[in-house]
């Protein structure tokens, strides 16, 4: 609101008081009460960082301290050393390489079939797309006996294409970006068609760039999912030099039981990235997250 | 460009261009192409989901009706054997089974409420506009975008018995200070329950708040006029409302939580004994460690039984309501 607004209308005046922009005692309560618990609430995650930077002995100190004293980078140096029987860095590579070919394996196939299900019409699209979304449905663990399988005689067991290629049909990108295109004007590739464009130019001129923040969040999403997935890496791979780090963490966590510098010292970097990403594409995800809510 | 005028020519154009006022769309017009072309824009994503979806499902009850033993070259057919296993009670993979049914009942009875309550608090706390907002909502969604791995390594470490910082706390405010979170019931499911609520709220949270934000505020103004206190505004308009939302939360939340892992993998290892084993845990190592693959597969059918017809429930329940206002 412009303060033009303001001055024109003395305080307390007249009943046509527009909404204040002062704030209220209430507010403040309100804002005070949300900043306190969000600090317990983070405090986890501080506590984590904080500990990283310590040396072996303050990490299991009692009382627990919030300010490392000496300053460390010991943990760092010792997990991130060559020639270990937990490489990190190797892993924090591994787990970077799988995650963005699985992020771009998704955006590519899932935008591809989602075109033609939400702007064509053509025999079998609703038994396709009914298929599709009812795998949603489907708990993984059903997947796993059969995939492990699958992928053993594909000869990926140990490999990181067996946690690239298997997850990356996402019914969920199907469905998101189906709403996406759905959304768009219907009469978009009219133009386009007078220009004689076949249906793959249409997409690759006129659909794609308009889907671009699309994309980006359901690539987010992916490079997420595969960066933090647990269950099946664990499984599938088993030597430490092709493990990503979530499997890693608990090898870790299994080598170093009580070595809790270390293991934060792993947390941390497991984590960098995808706060990261978080801090700067934060209204992305979030915005991803609630409209796959909503719509579903 | 002057390729692409070349190839499809200029009839289809000039077809679709002079159009009759109020009558077909455009749009009509331009959802006709060959016959093979959607199937070409879907044949990629296709070959993942038949190979690694479609098929893995088929295959997987295939290998329930026998015992598949991976390491070994001979999988003999046993029909519906491994089924009955898990229900004849003194066999071997029934207590595992069913002890670790227990577990993920027992983790879903208490999460579940708690990630539907917890969040809507919290989104209702913030559904209206005010300084540091968003900067609230990201914090409390921050937790969700860290893997169960970081976050259960991490709890580990504040868990621990002796060293923890919460037992560390919980003495300073004068309650017991020798809790053993990771080896001890109930203290592990107190434990797991609050590590995956303090790990996933925000989600849920964000959820609902993308949902109370389509509530027309209109509604709220007449349900005020009418002399209606917070509390019946809540009720009469708010939960009404959310009803689409709360059904998919409660459906997402409840498949995650059948679903728990990570977190009893890393934190208590399944202990203390198998008791907070759960039963994705019990499939995967009966599946994958100890390759008794047959016995896995008709378990995780079994488990998707139960699923399903939660879910239903769930579906009814929502629908229900809806019927009857």
């Amino acid at each position: 609101m412009s303060s033009s607004v303001e001055t024109r209308t003395p305080r307390g005046a007249g009943p046509a008081e527009k909404p204040q922009r002062r704030l209220q005692p209430r507010t403040v309560l309100k804002i005070v009460l949300l900043a306190l618990v969000a600090l317990i609430f983070v405090s986890p995650l501080i506590f984590m960082i904080v500990t990283s930077f310590k040396t072996r002995s303050e990490a299991t100190a009692i009382p627990p301290s919030w300010i490392p004293n000496p300053f460390s980078l010991d943990a760092y140096k010792e997990i991130l050393a060559p020639g270990t029987n937990t490489p990190v860095l190797r892993w924090f590579a591994n787990s970077m390489l799988a995650a963005i070919i699985h992020s771009a394996l998704v955006v590519v196939t899932a935008s591809l079939a989602a075109y033609p299900l939400a702007r064509m019409n053509f025999r079998g699209k609703k038994i396709v797309f009914a298929v599709i979304v009812a795998t949603l449905l489907v708990p993984p663990v059903i997947l796993v006996i059969p995939n492990y399988l699958l992928v053993s005689e594909l000869g990926w067991l140990n490999s990181l294409i067996a946690i690239i290629v298997p997850t990356a049909a996402s019914a969920f990108g199907v469905f998101f970006m189906r709403q996406f295109f759905i959304s768009l004007p219907d009469d978009l590739e009219e133009a386009a068609r007078i220009d004689g464009a076949n249906r793959f130019q249409m997409f690759t001129r006129i659909i794609l760039p308009l889907a671009k923040p699309a994309m980006a969040t359901l690539a987010l999403l992916a490079f997420l999912g595969n960066w933090n997935d647990f269950l099946w890496p664990v499984y599938v791979l088993f030597t430490p030099e092709v493990q990503t780090l979530p499997p890693g963490l608990s090898t870790l966590q299994s080598a170093n039981a009580v070595r809790y510098d270390l293991l934060m010292a792993g947390a941390v970097i497991a984590s960098l990235p995808v706060l990261a990403l978080f801090v700067f594409l934060q209204r992305f995800i979030i915005e991803g997250v609630s409209r796959s809510g909503v719509k579903g | 460009m002057t390729t692409l005028r070349e190839r499809e020519g200029g009839a289809p154009a000039r077809k679709g261009a002079p159009r009759p006022s109020g009558t077909a769309s455009p749009s009509r017009e331009i959802r006709k192409q060959a016959a093979a072309t959607p199937w070409l824009f879907l044949a990629p994503y296709l070959v993942l989901f038949i190979a690694f979806v479609l098929v893995p499902i088929v295959f997987g009850a295939w290998i329930s009706l026998h015992t598949w033993d991976y390491t070994r070259p001979l999988k003999p057919f046993v029909g519906l054997e491994n089924y009955a296993e898990l229900f004849r009670s003194g066999s071997g993979q029934f207590t595992n089974f069913w002890g670790s049914v227990r577990a993920t009942g027992i983790f879903t009875l208490f999460s579940v409420p708690l990630l539907l309550t917890i969040p809507l608090a919290v989104a209702l706390l913030m559904a209206k506009k005010f300084p540091g907002r968003n900067f609230f909502r990201a914090i409390y969604f921050a937790p969700y975008v860290l893997g169960v791995a970081v976050v259960a390594v991490m709890w580990r470490y504040l868990l621990d018995n002796n060293i923890g910082l919460v037992n560390y706390y919980l003495g300073l405010i004068g309650l017991p200070d020798d809790i053993a979170w990771t080896t001890s019931t109930p203290a592990a499911w107190v434990a797991l329950v609050g590590v995956t609520v303090w790990w996933t709220l925000g989600f849920n949270a964000v959820i609902y708040l993308a949902g109370l934000q389509d509530i027309p505020s209109e509604l709220y103004e007449a349900a005020r006029m009418d002399g209606a206190s917070p509390w019946q505004q809540f009720v009469n308009v708010t939960l009404p409302g959310l009803r689409p939302v709360l059904s998919f939360v409660t459906l997402t939340t409840l498949i995650a939580s059948v679903n728990m892992f990570g977190q009893s993998y890393l934190i208590t290892q399944g202990g203390p004994g198998r008791e907070t084993r759960t039963a994705i845990y019990q499939i995967a190592d009966t599946g994958l460690r100890n390759f008794q693959m047959g016995s896995a597969a008709a378990m995780s059918y079994v488990l998707t039984l139960f699923l399903i017809c939660l879910s239903l429930v769930v579906f009814w329940l929502f629908r229900e309501r809806k019927d009857a206002r």
